[in-house]
């Protein structure tokens, strides 16, 4: 598609960068110190620029239509025949992430002014705040690899600074500290990856590399090891920053930042930028059917993976980070079976729905006094009637209820899974259980917070109340979304009683993110895509009833099922993943630390040196005085020994 | 031009005699600011389309040697002279100290003589008079450290001494070798820069060992990789930057590390292009584990000074990776690392100055929770440590990143170990800040400075009882040094965020040089 100059990525991009400037500079200066900002003041300088943002995006997305928006206001760097513009780019696949992280990022500044109105440190809360949305929205807008790493590395950083938001807390601060150094393990896959392209394309820019793709795939003239390798180490990258086995194991416990954050950066956007990535470089990944194969075992065994951890944990936000992984598993399972429309597809419900189970338990904890066990909740849907019925909308679509929004992107990822030709069995059987699994958990966490017994302490109960209008206007618009989003999406199959209703999304997402054919076969004979619908819609509505209706007055497998304990018992601790990587890679890492340090080089290196030295002392005594700490005979010994040296010299030299 | 630059501090030094010890500090960040605007009025007047050197004076200095007084400025000095000019009212500002220091004009002498032996080594265009200005940077360091240094200052001082002095005579006595072989082959005895580089170097591939390039070629880089530091040549460091002064910490760490890079870019590489390449793989081997290796140590400290230090080690050492890479990219990265280096770590160090004057300690396990006190102390913290960390938007990156990405089109196993220092760094430098700025306050409450704890305000519901924990107020960052920090800091973000507004003026010096080495 054509691109054309355009002002509005450079403005959409520079107005969260204002509310950062506001928040963390002006504002501060004005008043003369940090922590003076009143709440009022500080979210109206980050919601306002970031609302401004969503309507420009708005306007951006009218236009996408017929051309793309581009703008290179100036070149980064230049080096030889190595030139990295500072290029922005809306597209289709980039307008879409745009509206999601304005639109939903301004809903959750909204909540946020309420949920934290009594915060002290509010002026950096939304700073920081200001500073994700600007790197994400560069991370999506950027039209080079390394500004693509700019946003990339930027969110982590903001992800480290609110995680430890409440920082005097050790273990808040080392949910930070966990969070960046596990993503940076992530980065140099991503680094690498990016490297390698360079070595084979000479460009970073994301057109070139495209166009690059495509002449590859037609020509077949590429290098396939590299190509795979290259991909491998980009998803290396994705399993950092969106929490994919082996390296999602700081995404549960980045949950001790401030609840809001969770929806927006560890649930709606941020985390969901390894899917970004794939789909940007759909052209390269289709290259590389190892690769594919990888990434779709990968996020299949994640989902299914940190599904079974939900089913055990108490802490309610800690079954929406689990639910989290588990759903960033199936959209890498979409990308790994090249179904890169429906992974963007899945990233756009999810960011609805997720949001607004984040936003909801953040009105229960809120309600609750900062209670966060569930097993200490039970009955609320009595006093929190609006978090009620919106969690329970947002419940519904994560499970996949026909015709709530996760139904639709989660049906096309098990079908894909199983029908295209990239398409393996085994992950689509595991799509499947973990799709039931997901029903099971949410349903298990309605009910432990809204239902069966009240559970909740006298002094808590006393002060329950429903959250304000600032808090429950978002949950209301991302109830919306999460019901009716869907509708973007609808499967051919269904399409057909709804007026030929098309694939919007997929329509819209083509230019930039081809869908892949279905084998005629299947289109030929829908009853397969029948079956799966059907089915994946009774075990959605099946498993959600007895999650809710099991766990009414239980509230853990065991009390079910008492065989169950011994399990129930390793995934509430997570498989102990966290201990392991302590004892197998923390532990020895900081011992060798402490060797090199103490060892290799005092002993070791310095005591060679020290060795040389006392040795050469031994051999003139009268140089001892240097030992002595007498300042001045040190310096005449200096001055003479140069003076030595140098006459010495001048005497050869002449010779 | 050139020699008013190297010699204001120096004149200015010698005027200390008519000032009086109460305002010499404030003469000095005078002196520094006037060298400041010197610096500015050549960065300006530099033609950045020409690679050759600039502003040029020669003068005859020892004729029977063929020895000049000669300087000169292109695009790969030029940023390094600009680093030292900008570094200087910074180092100043960031290390006011509360009360004067003992002796207080020799110390400034020090400091003033340190900034024309630096220029001098970056300026200077004749081989000899390099030496000199080389061997001149050791005097006011040595002083430094020996007399304003911490307990074990003598031990420090001598070892830094002793291990530069041996590098640098045996790059003396090479100095005099390449003089010898100019006069059999050019006629006349000549150290200029400009006419050595016409000797033809015999460099015998079968038999490296012996000939007279790679001898040459060892003499000189010998010198400068113990100057760099480059492992195993490295333990001087740790030693004199925690004995140093702050402001000795703030130069050693942001410019004098770099005269050994600079010497290994402005000499080694240029005039012994083939020893370079022999031994290419033995130094970037060393950059490479130096870049791990330090970092590791860094890891390990409880000394906050020290891991600092142990960051340089590992820091510098993507600079020798790069530098011996023979890539257009990583040897741009590499000069580019020098200045972004310079920055980061100069900030670092004023900072556990900071922290050594309100709170007499540099034991990391001794802080804590200081950003509830010093929030300004804890913004800059954070933002030098993300320029050490290399993160985009940060100077840091631009070097780190180009010299990854130069060194990987030479060699992927290579770049990819290298890489590893990027998450280890994470390591080290985010402990650091935690350990200083986050968590609950391990700081010990002493009689003579005003201290007030109190229990912990966060009034997050759950939290708080039980243990209590202890924030204590200390002051937060001085208008000096928040001038010092901010100055930096806006290095940081402009060069992170337009690289090309500061490094573009070295691209043509830079691109020659590379063609030189027939790099790719």
């Amino acid at each position: 598609m054509e691109a054309t100059y355009s002002q509005l990525p450079l403005f959409i991009l520079l107005l969260p960068l204002m509310g950062f400037i506001l928040n963390g500079l002006i504002i501060p200066l004005l008043l003369k110190g940090f922590g003076r900002t009143s709440v009022g003041a500080a979210a109206a300088a980050s919601t306002l620029p970031l609302a401004l943002a969503f309507i420009l995006a708005l306007v951006a997305f009218g236009e996408l239509e017929s051309h793309s928006l581009l703008i290179e206001p100036y070149q980064w760097l230049s080096i030889g025949t190595l030139k990295i513009n500072f290029s922005l780019k809306i597209d289709r696949l980039s307008g879409l992430l745009t509206l999601i992280i304005t639109g939903i990022g301004t809903l959750i500044h909204l909540f946020s002014a309420s949920y934290l109105a009594t915060e002290k440190g509010i002026g950096r809360y939304y700073a920081y705040l200001s500073l994700f949305c600007f790197s994400m929205l560069l991370l999506v807008l950027g039209n080079e690899l390394p500004l693509l790493f700019f946003g990339w590395e930027g969110v982590g950083l903001c992800s480290y600074l609110l995680i430890g938001f409440w920082y005097t807390e050790t273990e808040k601060a080392n949910a930070g500290k966990k969070a960046f150094i596990t993503n940076r393990v992530g980065d140099l896959g991503f680094l690498i990856g990016a490297f390698l392209l360079y070595k084979m394309v000479g460009s970073f820019n994301f057109d070139v590399l495209t166009a690059k793709f495509a002449e590859w795939g037609s020509s077949g003239n590429y290098d396939s090891y590299l190509v795979t390798a290259t991909c491998l180490a980009l998803f290396v990258g994705a399993t950092g920053k969106s929490a994919q086995i082996p390296l999602f194991v700081w995404l549960p416990d980045a949950m001790s930042g401030p609840t809001p954050v969770s929806a927006l950066i560890h649930a709606a956007t941020m985390v969901t930028a390894g899917v970004y990535m794939i789909a940007r470089l759909n052209g390269l990944f289709d290259l590389a059917p190892d690769a594919l194969t990888v990434i779709a075992y990968i996020g299949a065994f994640t989902a299914l993976f940190a599904g079974t951890i939900a089913i055990a944990q108490k802490d309610i936000k800690k079954v929406l980070a689990y639910s989290t992984v588990s759903q960033l598993g199936f959209m890498f399972m979409a990308c790994g079976v090249g179904a890169y429309q429906t992974a963007v597809f899945h990233l756009m419900t999810h960011a609805f729905f997720k949001a607004l189970l984040f936003l909801g338990s953040g009105s229960v904890i809120h309600a609750c006094h900062h209670e966060q066990d569930m097993t200490k909740m039970g009955g609320l849907k009595k006093y929190l009637p609006h978090t009620h019925f919106t969690m329970l909308i947002g419940s519904l679509a994560i499970s996949g209820i026909p015709f709530f929004s996760g139904f639709f992107s989660k049906d096309e990822i098990l079908y894909s899974a199983i029908a295209l030709p990239g398409g393996h069995a085994p992950v689509f059987i595991i799509g499947v259980l973990t799709a039931a699994l997901t029903a099971i958990y949410t349903g298990r966490m309605m009910s432990l917070t809204f239902y069966g017994k009240e559970r909740l302490d006298h002094h808590t109960k006393e002060h329950l109340h429903e959250s304000p209008g600032l808090m429950l206007l978002p949950l209301y618009v991302l109830a919306g979304l999460a019901a009716i989003g869907g509708f973007f999406g609808v499967p051919h199959l269904l399409g057909n009683f709804l007026h030929h209703m098309p694939h919007h999304l997929s329509q819209w997402l083509g230019p930039v993110v081809p869908a892949r054919e279905l084998p005629l076969m299947a289109i030929k004979l829908p009853i397969h895509e029948a079956v799966v619908m059907a089915g994946s819609s009774v075990l959605a509505i099946v498993c959600f009833t007895l999650g809710v209706v099991l766990f009414k007055n239980k509230q853990t497998v065991t009390q079910l099922m008492s065989g169950f304990a011994p399990l129930e018992k390793i995934l509430a601790n997570k498989y102990y993943i966290d201990e392991i990587y302590e004892a197998a890679i923390l532990k020895p890492l900081a011992s060798f630390a402490k060797i090199c340090s103490d060892v290799v080089d005092r002993l070791g290196i310095d005591g060679a040196v020290n060795g040389v030295g006392n040795g050469a002392r031994r051999v003139g005594q009268r140089l001892k005085a240097i030992q002595d700490g007498d300042v001045q005979t040190a310096a005449l010994w200096m001055v003479v020994g140069t003076a030595l040296a140098v006459a010495g010299i001048l005497i050869l030299a002449r010779i | 031009m050139l020699s008013l630059i190297v010699f204001l501090p120096t004149i200015a030094a010698l005027l200390l005699f008519f000032i009086p010890s109460s305002v010499a500090r404030k003469y000095a960040f005078g002196v520094s600011i006037a060298s400041f605007l010197l610096a500015l009025n050549l960065w300006f007047s530099f033609d950045t389309t020409s690679a050759a050197m600039q502003f040029s004076e020669v003068i005859p200095w020892i004729p029977t040697l063929g020895i000049h007084y000669a300087l000169g400025v292109d695009g790969i000095a030029l940023p390094l002279v600009a680093l030292a000019a900008f570094i200087a009212p910074i180092a100043w500002l960031g290390t006011w100290p509360q009360e004067a220091v003992q002796k207080e004009k020799f110390f400034v002498a020090c400091a003033l003589l340190l900034q024309t032996g630096m220029y001098g080594t970056f300026l200077a265009t004749d081989l000899f008079l390099f030496y000199f200005f080389w061997e001149i940077v050791l005097i006011p360091m040595f002083f430094l450290i020996g007399i304003w240094g911490g307990q074990n200052r003598i031990y420090a001082t001598v070892k830094f001494f002793i291990y530069t002095m041996i590098g640098s005579l045996l790059m003396l006595v090479a100095i005099f070798w390449l003089a010898g072989m100019a006069k059999e082959q050019l006629g006349t005895t000549t150290t200029l820069m400009s006419d050595l580089a016409k000797l033809s170097l015999p460099f015998n591939a079968a038999n490296p060992w012996m000939s007279p390039q790679a001898l040459l070629f060892m003499a000189f880089t010998l010198a400068f990789v113990i100057k760099v530091p480059m492992i195993p040549f490295h333990t001087w460091l740790p030693d004199a930057h925690v004995q140093a002064p702050t402001l000795g910490s703030v130069f050693l760490a942001a410019v004098l590390l770099k005269m050994g890079t600079y010497g290994i870019i402005r000499i080694s590489l240029p005039f012994f292009p083939e020893a370079s390449l022999w031994a290419a793989p033995v130094l970037q081997a060393l950059g490479c584990v130096g870049i791990l290796y330090g970092a590791f140590c860094a890891m390990a400290q409880d000394d906050f000074k020290k891991l600092v230090a142990y960051s340089s080690v590992s820091h510098m050492g993507y600079i020798v990776v790069g530098l011996f890479s023979f890539n257009t990219i990583a040897i741009s990265g590499s000069l580019y690392q020098m200045v972004n280096h310079g920055i980061a770590s100069a900030g670092l160090f004023i900072v556990v100055g900071m922290l050594y004057e309100r709170l007499h300690t540099r034991d990391l396990n001794k802080f804590g929770q200081l950003a509830k006190s010093t929030p300004m102390m804890a913004v800059a913290f954070m933002i030098m440590t993300l320029s050490s960390v290399a993160l985009p938007g940060t100077n840091g990156f631009v070097g780190e990143f180009t010299i990854l990405l130069g060194t990987f089109q030479q060699s992927i196993v290579l770049a990819g170990l290298c890489g590893l220092g990027v998450i280890f760094g994470a390591v080290y430098s985010l402990k650091a800040y935690q350990k200083v700025m986050l968590g609950p306050s391990n700081v010990e409450v002493h009689g003579h400075w005003h201290a007030h704890a109190h229990s912990d305000a966060h009034d997050d519901h759950g939290h708080g009882h039980g243990e209590e924990t202890f924030a204590v107020v200390t002051h937060d960052m001085t208008a000096k040094e928040i001038l010092a920090m901010s100055l930096l800091t806006v290095f940081v973000f402009v060069v992170g965020f337009f690289p090309e507004t500061f490094f573009g003026a070295s691209k043509v010096s830079l691109e020659a040089l590379a063609t030189a080495l027939g790099a790719k």
